[in-house]
């Protein structure tokens, strides 16, 4: 009896997608759809998967997709993050959960299109604070300048990859050496990519030739993976169970189950370890993301 | 009379195919040199909209200067001999970028802090240069070619035609197939190999045709 109004709401919202929101910026397309009982942050809508991020209309606190979700797995690596670098802010849906979870910590946000971050605060609810500021930068510039002011971070969170068109010099040698340094002793970087296609073989190749063994996080049902890296050593799988047993209360909120995740954190090399490693010098990655 | 004339007919065809073949190269050259400066400037300056908007400036500046002074020195006494100079040159002026080219983006990337500023820069330090001497060689080619005034039109026309339909052909060339190959040094060297193979064979052209042009 209680099923049947939830389900007649859940068709009715399902047959009318309203666009809030559109805009041309000077790098994408933009649009702000609601649907299914969710606001969602589209970019270039050439294929019909490219929801960014979404939020729930109820405004529960819960992370619609899988791999926003996933992203939080870098806690695991250090769970008491004080400063933070969030690469791609989308709709802000991270950095929101971040400063929830961490009221003290410093918060600096990349984002490379002045629109995006008007966009996530006037739909999403995204608001800076005095240690929560959005950098509008190229992130490979925002780190270079990072790393000449020696700057340290304790979790970097890189997350500038949409399908249609990935930044080249995002995904180098280089670019992960550079990143690398930012890290300190107990720093991680989480970056969420690709799963599919050749790029999957060079850009782990690439991961592995910078920071030596990784965690590559996976999950059914997603088109993409993170990877967790570190310039120290990676925690035993123990120690991983660990914190997420301490975190799940905070995490549980945002509908993260934290406690899923260690087991699906693998070291494996599950890619062809020939594949040529991305640098400066050899970077198409958009065109190799074409070949299966 | 008779004799004159059979002797010269097969120079008169070999030279425009020699300038077509070298206005190809130059132009081929250009484009894929422009395309190749987005990636070299987006380790230290990114690849937002206005390094693309530094590197075209840069190069739209280049080329028009090229082409005043290239035109100038068309007017006196145009030869072969310098026309391979250009090629030369152009090859030398290349090679910078690829054994300067980290440390001079280094050297402005510490001093201009805003990319704008500091990829206009870098671009100019890089580019300008190679450019100006590739830009110098499309109306030199015109002088060589042109023998009446009535044809001068037809004969820049057609040079154009070939000259950019290398440039298409360059810009195509690196963005699908040579950025997936090679890398850019690898790429750049080539180009700069091609074009001292471009300044040999006006060389060539030179010894061969100096009596045609006096």
């Amino acid at each position: 009896m209680k099923l049947l109004p939830l389900l007649l709401s859940a068709f009715a919202a399902s047959t009318s997608a309203k666009t809030v929101h559109q805009e041309r910026s000077l790098y994408q397309n933009i649009s702000v759809v609601e649907q299914n009982g969710r606001r969602c942050l589209v970019f270039a809508a050439v294929r019909g998967d490219q929801n960014q991020t979404c939020q729930y209309l109820d405004h529960s606190q819960k992370l619609v997709f899988p791999y926003v979700r996933m992203v939080l797995a870098g806690l695991l690596v250090n769970p008491e993050p004080q400063k933070i670098l969030m690469v791609g802010l989308g709709g802000g849906s991270v950095p929101t959960v971040l400063r929830r979870l961490y009221p003290d910590a410093s918060i600096d946000i990349v984002e490379i299109d002045p629109a995006v971050e008007k966009v996530a605060k006037t739909y999403f609810g995204f608001e800076e604070d005095p240690k929560m500021q959005v950098k509008v930068s190229d992130a490979r510039v925002f780190i270079k300048r990072a790393q000449l002011q020696k700057a340290q971070y304790d979790l970097v969170i890189l997350d500038a990859f949409n399908g249609d068109y990935i930044p080249e010099h995002l995904m180098t040698q280089e670019f992960l050496q550079e990143t690398r340094t930012l890290l300190g002793k107990s720093g991680v970087l989480v970056a969420n990519t690709f799963s599919t296609s050749k790029l999957y073989d060079h850009e782990s190749a690439t991961y592995r030739q910078v920071f030596g063994p990784f965690f590559n996080f996976k999950m059914e049902n997603t088109q993409n993976r993170v990877v967790i890296a570190t310039a120290a050593p990676l925690p035993s799988e123990a120690t991983l169970q660990q914190r997420a047993a301490a975190l799940a209360e905070r995490l549980a909120p945002f509908g993260v189950a934290i406690e899923e995740y260690p087991p699906a954190l693998s070291t494996a090399t599950d890619w062809d370890t020939g594949a040529r490693i991305l640098t400066d010098q050899y970077s198409p990655a958009n065109l190799l993301q074409r070949q299966e | 009379m008779e004799e004159t004339i059979t002797s010269t007919r097969p120079v008169a065809s070999a030279k425009p195919t020699l300038v077509f073949a070298l206005a190809f190269t130059s132009g081929f050259s250009i484009m894929a040199v422009e395309l190749l400066g987005g990636r070299i400037l987006a380790p230290y300056f990114g690849s937002s909209i206005y390094v693309w908007g530094s590197i075209i400036t840069v190069f739209m500046v280049a080329l028009s200067l090229g082409y005043l002074i290239g035109g100038r020195l068309s007017l006196h006494r145009p030869s072969f001999g310098r026309y391979s100079l250009f090629y030369a040159l152009s090859a030398l002026a290349l090679l910078p970028i690829v054994l300067f080219g980290e440390a001079i983006m280094a050297a402005v990337f510490l001093k201009v802090t805003d990319p704008r500023y500091g990829s206009l820069l870098a671009a100019t330090a890089l580019f300008l240069l190679p450019t100006i001497l590739l830009g110098m060689i499309a109306p030199y080619s015109v002088r060589l070619l042109v023998q009446h005034q009535q044809h001068s039109g037809q004969v820049a026309g057609f040079l154009y035609f070939i000259s950019t339909l290398g440039s298409a052909l360059g810009t195509l060339a690196t963005s699908f197939y040579l950025v997936l190959w090679f890398e850019v040094d690898t790429i750049m060297l080539t180009l700069v190999a091609m074009l001292l193979l471009g300044a040999l064979a006006a060389f060539a052209g030179h010894l061969r045709f100096k009596r045609v042009l006096s």
